[in-house]
């Protein structure tokens, strides 16, 4: 008897640590998530590692040298000031990840939560959250972080205020839509037969059950915050100088793009890779693990 | 069973009613069942007639928003209905529990078994982690798993179908309730499995004084489980006899349709199974008078007309039929 049932057992033993396992044996076939896997090391190998890879001041200004094409001393050649083209990519890795990390930081902890109460309890709570996402939902997402620098006014922290808040419907959206599915599994409805108290409901069979859309959302809302960044940054509204920042880099570069285009391109291409790796992981992440996208 | 004890549930014309965007659909319609202290009910109808509905609606594990419970449920003497939210969730899992239909999906995927009959044990008996981890694995031993230090640390995927019922059951029965809602604990296991979860449910409820509403399709399952049985057809009760004249006695033509499509093995091979023409009503457009009618074999003018009176005879027998009435 308790043999049989041990066979019957490993037929069994299914579903899920399966698709978790084929989920990973997925990703590290795709190439492109591999790619932006890479990538992002890099990424981040350059944020974390720039006081190392970079000694020296990426602010100080040298104008004998400005607007120096690549060379032995100047890697990435200089900007108008004079300033090191490369220090000051590799210190805008940094900006860019902390804002990245903040504004996705600022759509989680608000989102989710928010999300989270809305699926669960739905009637008149949902009704509501719901309304007021689709007031926010309505403004394109650059517009809504553009207004609200406006209103808040420029820098750093409100940099990433405005582009959290403006993700914040994204994140209510995605969880709420797949708390709606998670909360119909019977072993929901098994933990409520039980008299499990709704926040533990919540907490333990719902929030863990929806977590990898979060995830993936998170990949790709890291590169859309460094896209809104770089763009505040552009049109002179994002994080000012002196600090390096790419957008604003790029913004000061414009007025040498014939000349020298090198000042423009370099920071051009950090944005570009920066923002490549994260959707091209996302993707993968989506590819591999959102269940949505299994055939 | 001892029916001299008041007993521990009374439904009294229950109404659970869905809104619906075509309206509003009473998928139970006025019930009145009662179950005594240690007694088996069985609760049998086709799929559609308001079996599991019953049950959520008695556990009021429906959502408000979209359903409504009107009547009476004395529990222990008080109505289940009129109390608090917090109250109900606390007579949820300590008092009266459920076991459910799907063990492939009863359980949390992601976590362990162990971890989700402990949960109930530390909400409901303010055991710590390790008493309530402990407490655990002592029922998976109850339930017969077979080392169950080592399942209750796994997830449910590496279970069978059958042994997740277990667990099912060790969930259900951890904190022991004094009442337990079967719904369809066999129908989604092969039969050897069945013959072994109806086994263990009858043990367990041996051991106790618990009392359990079986509710299934399965008329074997009742045959080897129940005392009573309330067949129900369209949300409503059709008849209600103890076990043994229900089979051999039955008094509704419903009842006896159910009887008839029991499939016998006959020599020949070529009998046809009998079968209940038709199909449940749509709730939504009733038919006129007794509901069953228009599949009745004996329908007479009357039942297109005038819904039939519950008629109680014998001791403990009821029946809503004219044929009955009329005798």
């Amino acid at each position: 008897m308790t043999d049989r049932k041990n066979v019957d057992t490993d037929q069994n033993s299914g579903d899920n640590t399966v698709s978790g396992s084929r989920g990973w044996a997925k990703l590290k076939r795709n190439r492109a998530a591999l790619a932006g896997g890479i990538l992002l090391l890099i990424y981040l190998l350059c944020a974390l590692g720039a006081p190392v890879l970079f000694r020296g001041d990426p602010s100080a200004p040298d104008l004998m040298n400005s607007l120096s094409p690549p060379s032995g001393a100047y890697f990435l050649g200089t900007d108008e000031l004079g300033r090191s083209i490369l220090g000051r990519i590799l210190y805008g890795a940094r900006v860019s990840l902390l804002i990245a990390v903040g504004v996705v930081g600022v759509g989680l902890v608000i989102g989710v939560p928010v999300g989270l109460v809305s699926g669960y309890y739905g009637g008149k709570t949902d009704f509501i959250i719901q309304r007021f996402t689709d007031m926010m939902l309505a403004f394109p997402g650059f517009l809504l972080a553009l207004a609200l620098v406006a209103i808040l006014g420029v820098g750093l922290k409100n940099t990433v205020i405005s582009i959290g808040i403006s993700m914040i419907p994204l994140y209510i959206r995605l969880v709420r839509g797949c708390v709606l599915t998670v909360k119909e599994e019977v072993y929901v409805e098994a933990a409520r037969a039980c008299g499990t108290r709704d926040l533990n409901i919540i907490r333990h069979h719902i929030l863990p059950n929806v977590l990898a859309p979060i995830i993936i959302q998170t990949s790709l809302g890291m590169g859309t915050a460094i896209l809104f960044a770089a763009g505040l940054g552009f049109l002179g509204i994002g994080v000012q100088p002196p600090t390096p920042e790419w957008g604003s880099m790029l913004g000061s570069a414009r007025a040498y793009m014939m000349g020298k285009p090198h000042v423009a391109t370099f920071p051009g291409i950090a944005i570009f890779l920066a923002v490549l790796s994260f959707n091209l992981l996302g993707d993968g992440l989506r590819d591999a693990f959102d269940p949505r996208s299994r055939i | 069973m001892n029916r001299s004890e008041p007993p521990l549930l009374s439904v009294r014309n229950m109404i659970t009613s869905f809104h619906t965007h075509d309206g509003i659909v009473n998928a139970v319609n006025g019930i009145d069942f009662d179950i005594f202290p240690g007694e088996t009910l069985g609760l049998v109808g086709e799929s559609g007639c308001g079996k599991s509905v019953t049950a959520m609606s008695v556990l009021r594990l429906l959502n408000p928003s979209s359903a409504t419970t009107l009547g009476e449920v004395i529990f222990k003497g008080e109505n289940l209905l009129d109390m608090t939210p917090e109250k109900m969730r606390l007579i949820r899992g300590s008092e009266i529990s459920m076991i459910f239909q799907e063990p492939m999906t009863s359980l949390n995927p992601i976590l362990t078994v162990g971890e989700q009959i402990a949960e109930s044990l530390r909400l409901h008996e303010k055991l710590d982690q390790e008493k309530a981890w402990e407490k655990a694995v002592q029922m998976l031993k109850l339930v017969q798993i077979p080392s169950p230090e080592i399942r209750a640390g796994q997830y449910p995927h590496k279970l069978s179908g059958g042994m997740r019922q277990r667990a099912m059951i060790a969930m259900a029965l951890c904190c022991s309730p004094c009442l337990v809602f079967a719904d369809e604990p066999t129908t989604a296991l092969d039969v050897t499995i069945q013959a072994q979860i109806i086994r263990l449910l009858d043990h367990l409820k041996k051991g106790s004084n618990m009392s359990v509403v079986l509710i299934t399709h399965d008329l074997g399952v009742i045959a080897r489980m129940a005392a009573r049985v309330v067949v129900m057809y369209a949300g409503k009760v059709v008849e209600e006899a103890p076990v043994v004249p229900l089979f051999h006695d039955p008094r509704h033509p419903y009842t006896r349709g159910l009887l008839n499509s029991i499939p016998v093995l006959k020599n020949d091979g070529q009998t046809r199974l009998t079968e209940i023409p038709g199909i449940v009503p749509n709730l939504l457009h009733m038919p006129e008078g007794c509901s069953f009618h228009p599949r009745c074999s004996r329908v007479m003018d009357i039942c297109t007309k005038k819904s039939p009176p519950m008629v109680h005879f014998m001791e403990n027998r009821r029946a809503a039929c004219w044929l009955v009435s009329d005798e």
